[in-house]
């Protein structure tokens, strides 16, 4: 049965409060008889976010996450649709796991689950998988990345970007030049040298990028770049687009809060691929997001099971979780900052990743006759991140501790809540 | 003060108990007892830093004037032999200086400001003892406040000052503070408990 | 001072001459005694966990704990189940049972004893962990150094080598920088960190510039593994460019010390003739190395009951 809803006074892009109806799993024009009124005075009415990076680590490490575990963790962070990464065990390569994992998403109910296709069989970057048998399969995987690796050979990278133009997909690259990023820990620059741990240059994000640039350009297909970290790689997409190529770039919660000096602690909740950068990064990748040259925030949200950080730096895993904390870390860096207004965040983390990622039924406008993928954030509150309250399965957040504004109050996902007074349904 | 301890008490607020005279007459009283019981050929005076070594050279000094004798005067830092130290705290060491002909079947003057738990006379036995086998050893002290915590006596006593527990000794001597005398303060607020049964000044 | 010592950089000044003039107490404190052992540390335990080899740094700590008549326990990682892949975590929470109350560490990732001092209650002494400090070394050179000249601050003090991957570098422009001392480090371009632009010392690659003006050159040892990294063409140019021969130490100052943190390549960066000349402090730096390991075992174990009287009984 779907739920009808009164979503009184809320104020869609934070623009003049009105009522928003839900009714058939619609945005409706009238409200609905009998329906649940939900009192949204002083709160945002945003299109659900949809995230175009997220581990789910379904199947394999069940330990660190489950589908379950983690679109929970999604809905409270008011996503109404999560890309799952292929890097599982086994590698989401042939139609068989990416139909499993969406199946998984569809049973778990709590967001949709679209997966990400491996570029390469097992991510290993020496044939390309089977990119048309995902596409055609249940799950319509249209975005498809090795990422954790990247499609380094420059002529299989030309291939995938090719063939994928049959099917509209999209190949999402991990910029990380293997050879220059050897036994890399961290950003190199004054932290990495003081910390003696192996550094892992900007350069190496960068080199890819700009190849990669050019190979779309030239096989005239289009390219994403996952999680830009530099203020060179910003420059390499904003040069791009303005030549009018087919490029577009996510950036990471994190990489728009967090600097490399947290790695002094040698604490590994802040060992990340790619790293944390510097200040003069994390300036130029909110300019960049502010100015539209970076399309969207995608989380990549990685967790890990506690035995796989707590251990010596060098032996930790890569990752931090963030579907959480996503929306509080936005509005604390871009919208506190005045860098981004709420129809901005509504654009960077719901509608353009949602055009990458083609999903017609998400990103879609506030209005009567679409899906009712909504969620209602309070502009005004504070919070302080507490690790063990996550419903993710993993406690990797780098941002324990941290008060950080803004909160997700609730989320519909067509016209179903799945989270109500911040609290999954 | 010794700079490596925490400033106790406020001598302002302390009262004397002996003045400079009283020192000086203490420690010719001393020097004339030493050498009536030891002769000045085979003794040899170890101060306790930081004012035990400077008792140790006026005693030496006042021998050299009663007997005409150079009697070696040597430091011996008992840090390093504390039992205390997790009590305390770490402290900075003081220089341990042996004479040159060492202490070898002599006769040790032991010399200290304040006798009051006996720890300090029991490190510094120690502490003799991985240097050298004295043929005896002796102790003299400036003042004896009592409240001892081991079996210790003094051979030589400047001057008995019955005290209760919570106050506070201050020797000071001219050489570090610019005159003599022995003041009685009152109780230290400012150190713990746990601490108080050893000398917080000497 | 702190409970732990993990990096040069955290020392004070006065902390820093602390160690430096303790070190020279319990130098004056043995000399010419028979029974080289003082009784302080007496019912202490004292554990060495090293999980890379490092004979010569596990007997120095061995040596000085023991001089202060601590229990010594030698924790290798090879031979404990270190080697079958416990975690450090779990290595430490078993000491941490056997109730240790320093745990002197080696380890070859950078950062290990900032994790450990995490796990455990007792005190954490970095004896070299990956490429990134080692600071009882670089206390024992300043030491060494204010022995040999009689002073550290404004000494120059010209650091020799693969900075890149040496923990002795990194704690030695820390230390040097707050005893005073004026660093530069010299090395081929690939051995020196991206960074290195904001550390407080000045940067050469020309050996033959910088000797003449230095009153202390510490040659870093070139690894193995670094001859055969593409860091430099062969270990001949190697040598060439960056090695202190009889015909360099020939350009120092009159009163110029050659130092060298050990274990040495002859013929690499130090021709013989210079390891066994006048100038250099080789042999003192071992002898050094267990007085200022003493000292750092006194100052952190000495008075500790617990953590928060720590830091005021020992200032």
């Amino acid at each position: 049965m779907m739920s009808r809803y009164v979503i009184r006074g809320a104020r869609p892009l934070g623009g003049e409060a009105r009522d928003l109806y839900v009714d058939g799993g619609e945005l409706v024009e009238e409200a609905p008889a009998k329906a649940d009124v939900i009192d949204a005075d002083g709160l945002i009415a945003l299109p659900g976010f949809v995230d175009l990076h997220t581990h789910l680590r379904e199947p394999g490490r069940e330990d660190a996450e489950t589908v379950e575990t983690g679109t929970r963790a999604a809905a409270l962070g008011g996503f109404t649709a999560v890309h799952a990464m292929a890097n599982t065990d086994p590698v989401a390569d042939v139609a068989g796991v990416v139909e499993q994992v969406w199946r998984l998403g569809q049973e778990a109910g709590h967001c949709d689950v679209h997966p990400v296709g491996a570029v390469t069989v097992g991510l290993a970057g020496e044939r390309l998988a089977e990119l048309g048998a995902m596409a055609d399969s249940a799950a319509r995987v249209r975005v498809f990345s090795d990422d954790g690796n990247c499609v380094h050979d420059p002529l299989l990278m030309r291939r995938a970007l090719e063939y994928v133009k049959a099917f509209d997909g999209v190949v999402a690259q991990h910029a990380q030049d293997p050879r220059l990023t050897e036994s890399a820990q961290m950003n190199e620059g004054e932290w990495s040298a003081t910390l003696g741990l192996a550094g892992w240059p900007a350069v190496a994000e960068e080199a890819i990028v700009a190849r990669d640039c050019l190979l779309a350009a030239h096989v005239r297909s289009r390219v994403h770049f996952c999680h830009v970290s530099t203020a060179g790689s910003v420059e390499l997409v904003r040069w791009a687009k303005a030549k009018g190529w087919n490029v577009t770039a996510e950036v990471t919660p994190h990489h728009l809060l967090l600097t490399d000096d947290l790695v002094a602690s040698y604490d590994p909740v802040f060992k990340v691929n790619p790293p944390l950068r510097t200040n003069d990064d994390v300036v130029a990748l909110r300019a960049a997001l502010a100015d539209g040259t970076i399309d969207a925030v995608a989380t990549d949200h990685a967790p890990h099971a506690l035995e796989d950080k707590e251990t010596e730096f060098a032996a930790a895993a890569f990752g931090m979780t963030g579907l959480e904390t996503a929306l509080s870390v936005v509005a604390t860096s871009m919208v506190e900052t005045g860098l981004l207004d709420w129809a901005g965040v509504a654009d960077r983390m719901s509608v353009r990743p949602a055009a990458i990622g083609r999903l017609t039924r998400q990103g879609q406008p506030l209005e009567p006759g679409a899906p009712a993928n909504v969620v209602l954030v309070d502009p005004a509150a504070r919070w302080t991140v507490d690790a063990t309250l996550s419903a993710s399965r993993s406690r990797n957040t780098p941002f324990a501790g941290r008060e950080l504004a803004a909160r997700v109050v609730a989320t519909f996902l067509r016209g179903k809540a799945t989270v109500l007074d911040g609290k999954a349904v | 003060m010794d700079a490596a301890r925490p400033v106790t008490g406020d001598p302002s607020i302390a009262r004397p108990v002996l003045e400079a005279e009283d020192v000086a007459r203490a420690l010719t009283r001393i020097a004339h007892e030493i050498v009536e019981r030891n002769g000045a050929d085979q003794i040899v005076l170890l101060g306790i830093p930081t004012r035990g070594v400077t008792l140790a050279r006026r005693i030496a000094a006042r021998i050299a004037d009663i007997e005409n004798v150079e009697v070696p005067v040597g430091a011996l830092d008992v840090t390093m032999y504390r039992d205390d130290l997790r009590l305390r705290g770490v402290r900075a060491l003081e220089p341990t200086d042996i004479p040159a002909a060492g202490i070898d079947d002599l006769i040790v003057v032991l010399v200290d400001d304040v006798l009051f738990s006996g720890r300090t006379v029991r490190s510094a036995l120690d502490a003799l003892s991985d240097i050298g086998r004295p043929k005896a050893v002796q102790l003299a002290v400036l003042v004896d406040r009592g409240h001892r915590e081991l079996p210790v006596k003094a051979d030589y006593v400047g001057k008995n000052i019955p005290t209760s527990l919570t106050e506070t000794v201050h020797v000071l001597l001219d050489e570090h503070d610019g005159r003599d005398a022995v003041l009685l303060g009152p109780a230290d607020l400012k150190r713990e408990p746990a601490a108080a049964p050893e000398e917080v000044t000497r | 001072m702190n409970r732990h010592l993990l990096s040069a950089g955290d020392l004070s000044r006065d902390d820093a001459l602390l160690v430096l003039d303790t070190a020279a107490d319990m130098d004056a404190a043995l000399a010419g005694r028979s029974i080289k052992k003082l009784p302080t540390l007496r019912g202490r335990t004292v554990v060495n966990l090293f999980f890379e080899d490092s004979t010569r740094t596990r007997t120095s700590f061995e040596v000085a704990a023991k001089r202060l008549s601590a229990d010594v326990i030698n924790f290798s990682a090879k031979g404990s189940s270190v080697s079958k892949g416990e975690s450090l975590k779990d290595t430490a929470l078993t000491l941490e049972a056997m109730g240790s109350d320093a745990v002197v560490v080696r380890h070859s990732a950078s950062g290990a004893p900032h994790r450990l001092a995490n796990w455990i209650r007792g005190s954490v002494i970095n004896a070299g962990d990956g490429t990134h400090e080692h600071p009882t070394q670089a206390l024992l050179d300043a030491y060494t150094m204010r022995r040999r000249t009689g002073r550290v601050e404004g000494l120059q003090v010209a650091i020799v080598g693969d900075v890149l991957h040496s923990r002795v570098a990194r704690s030695n422009v820390l230390l040097l920088y707050t005893l005073g001392a004026e660093v530069t480090i010299v090395a081929p371009p690939t051995l020196l960190p991206v960074g290195v632009t904001a550390w407080p010392c000045a940067v050469s690659y020309d050996l033959d510039a910088v000797l003449p003006k230095s009153d202390v050159v510490m040659m870093l040892r070139v690894q193995h593994e670094r001859m055969h990294g593409g860091f430099f063409p062969t270990t001949r140019e190697y040598s060439r460019r960056y090695g202190l021969d009889a015909e360099r130490m020939a350009t120092l100052p009159d009163d110029a010390i050659v130092m060298h943190p050990g274990p040495m390549n002859r013929g690499v960066e130090i021709a013989a003739e210079v390891a066994d000349s006048v100038r250099s402090t080789i042999v003192e730096q071992v002898a050094n190395g267990v007085s200022v390991r003493m000292a750092v075992l006194y100052l952190l174990l000495g008075g500790l009951i617990d953590v928060s009287g720590a830091d005021e009984v020992a200032a």
